[in-house]
């Protein structure tokens, strides 16, 4: 069973060709990391799963990308129906400026969703989720800005859970975090893979042997290698994979 | 490197200086309307009606006047000002129309007053009829605030940071929930200053209510909006330029100037205090 799944994806942005037909597919319950040095086309293909790279102008996509069996850019499919459905978190934590509870609340109450029971329960959960809710259940009217940046990240995530999505998108997660909550984020997303579909996006090549099981290795807009993280980084079958693994270059 | 140091030295010395002429200036200017101005002020001089040649009595109907404008003005400028605002730099997507906008309202807020108090005047009081009165006053002030409505909430807008917009986008929030709900309140702190800040710019300006509503002596309150008024700087310029009596209406100026400047002052100061008080509740909510 496929998830997600992007056939023949090309991406332009004005006449700069950043992703080369790249095909790739993504499990249930599956860590995919995305690999590659800095404009690779790695971000810009995470992003074609949520439609955040339609924010940019001159950008344009040929291929398919479907995500539970549905192509999410036919021409009648609702951007922001779409977005509901498949969660992102963002490199630098951006959490809203209101409270820990509001922030976790929003994605409901932009759906018009504003039952004060449903709310406290989708709160609790998704906290609980993130591995959040000891940590702040006394505190949930505090503001998202006081707690600390390990923390926001959590927070982010269980924003982004709240919509119970299927597939989640992690933009670099913990590149801005010190070691601790980066463990801390990398142990939340084993768990979370028991339940969701996560592709992520790392610098970190440690972090991706860590925590995926998938990896996909980009260079210049193309899709080098997509396997196992496993065999990827023991025995990978291109050269230029290998160099990037131990370092010859990036 | 003592060379290093004594040209440090008398580099930081003379920055230091040339800041405290620059204070020492404009506490000299506050400084000699308020002791000329001081000794006229008294209940009498804020709540009466000029007297006697304008040399007597207040100047309480330009207070009035000046506050009725502050307040038509902004009905006007703030809405159409703050959405035009949001529009351009929400909506808009980058290109030769928007720079065009921006190029305009750039040059609309540079054009001299007084160029927006004759064509108020051709506008409002000839072609509209609507006469020397308080609607065409404001609405000539209007004009002349609305680049400045518009550039403060463009540059509000721009200083939220961009990741909160797509953090909102991802949750499957429209455009317009996103400005409703995460935009507009981390910027409206800056809004609402620039806001206040503009009433003051407005309440001092002379020229465009010169030909629109300003009245020389109208020793009474205005009974609608079609009504003249008299006016804190037009009455100033009267007192110092062209009273009956110039040596008896000296002091009387002082004392509108210094009226004129506090409430400036005062506005001033509110818009500092609330821009830092709803700072610290974004901060903190």
């Amino acid at each position: 069973m496929i998830q997600a799944e992007a056939k023949n994806a090309n991406v332009w942005y004005g006449d700069f060709h950043a992703l080369k037909n790249v095909n790739m597919s993504f499990e249930p319950s599956s860590v995919t990391a995305l690999i590659g040095p800095s404009g690779c086309g790695k971000s810009t293909f995470l992003r074609l799963f949520n439609r955040m790279n339609d924010l940019i102008s001159n950008f344009k996509l040929e291929g398919s990308i479907t995500v539970d069996g549905q192509n999410i850019y036919a021409k009648d499919a609702k951007i922001d129906e779409i977005r509901k459905t498949i969660g992102m978190v963002f490199q630098k934590p951006n959490p809203f400026p209101k409270s820990i509870y509001e922030n976790v609340a929003y994605g409901l109450r932009v759906n018009g969703i504003n039952d004060r029971r449903t709310l406290d329960e989708v709160v609790e959960r998704s906290l609980k989720q993130a591995a959040l809710w000891e940590e702040v259940k006394d505190n949930l009217k505090k503001s998202a800005m006081a707690i600390s940046g390990g923390q926001q990240q959590r927070l982010c995530i269980a924003r982004a859970l709240a919509v119970e999505p299927k597939l989640i998108l992690m933009d670099e997660p913990a590149s801005a975090l010190d070691p601790i909550s980066t463990a801390k984020i990398e142990e939340l997303i084993f768990e979370l893979k028991k339940s969701f579909t996560i592709i992520i996006v790392t610098h970190n090549l440690q972090q991706a042997g860590r925590i995926s099981d998938y990896t996909g290795f980009f260079y210049l807009g193309d899709l080098i290698e997509h396997d196992h993280t496993q065999k990827m980084f023991l025995n990978p079958a291109q050269e230029r994979t290998q160099n990037y693994i131990t370092g010859r270059f990036g | 490197m003592t060379q290093k140091r004594l040209i440090q030295k008398i580099a930081f010395i003379s920055f230091g200086l040339i800041s405290l002429m620059v204070v020492g200036l404009l506490f000299a200017i506050l400084g000699f309307i308020a002791i000329r101005g001081i000794k006229v002020i008294s209940w009498e001089f804020l709540t009466a009606m000029p007297d006697d040649g304008m040399t007597k009595g207040g100047i309480f109907p330009a207070i009035v006047g000046t506050g009725c404008l502050v307040l038509g003005s902004m009905i006007f400028a703030f809405p159409i000002g703050v959405l035009s605002g949001i529009y351009t730099h929400e909506y808009l997507k980058d290109s030769w129309f928007k720079r065009f906008i921006r190029v305009m309202t750039n040059n609309l807020s540079g054009i001299p007053s007084i160029v927006f108090g004759l064509f108020g005047m051709a506008l409002f009081v000839n072609y509209l009829e609507f006469g020397d009165s308080i609607i065409a006053g404001s609405l000539t002030l209007g004009l002349l605030t609305l680049p400045v409505v518009i550039r403060t909430t463009e540059e509000a807008l721009k200083s939220v940071d961009d990741t909160l917009r797509m953090g909102s986008y991802a949750l499957g929030a429209t455009k317009l929930q996103t400005i409703r709900r995460v935009v507009l309140p981390v910027a409206y702190p800056n809004i609402i200053t620039g806001l206040i800040l503009s009433i003051g710019r407005v309440s001092g300006e002379t020229a465009p209510i010169l030909f629109t509503v300003a009245a020389y002596f109208l020793p009474k309150l205005p009974g609608s909006i079609s009504d003249q008024v008299m006016a804190l700087p037009y009455h100033l310029y009267v007192l110092a330029t062209s009273g009956t009596n110039m040596e008896e209406s000296r002091p009387m100026a002082y004392g509108t100037a210094f009226v004129l400047i506090s409430i400036i002052l005062i506005i001033n100061t509110i818009a500092s205090l609330i821009r830092r008080r709803l700072h610290k509740k974004v901060k903190m909510n």
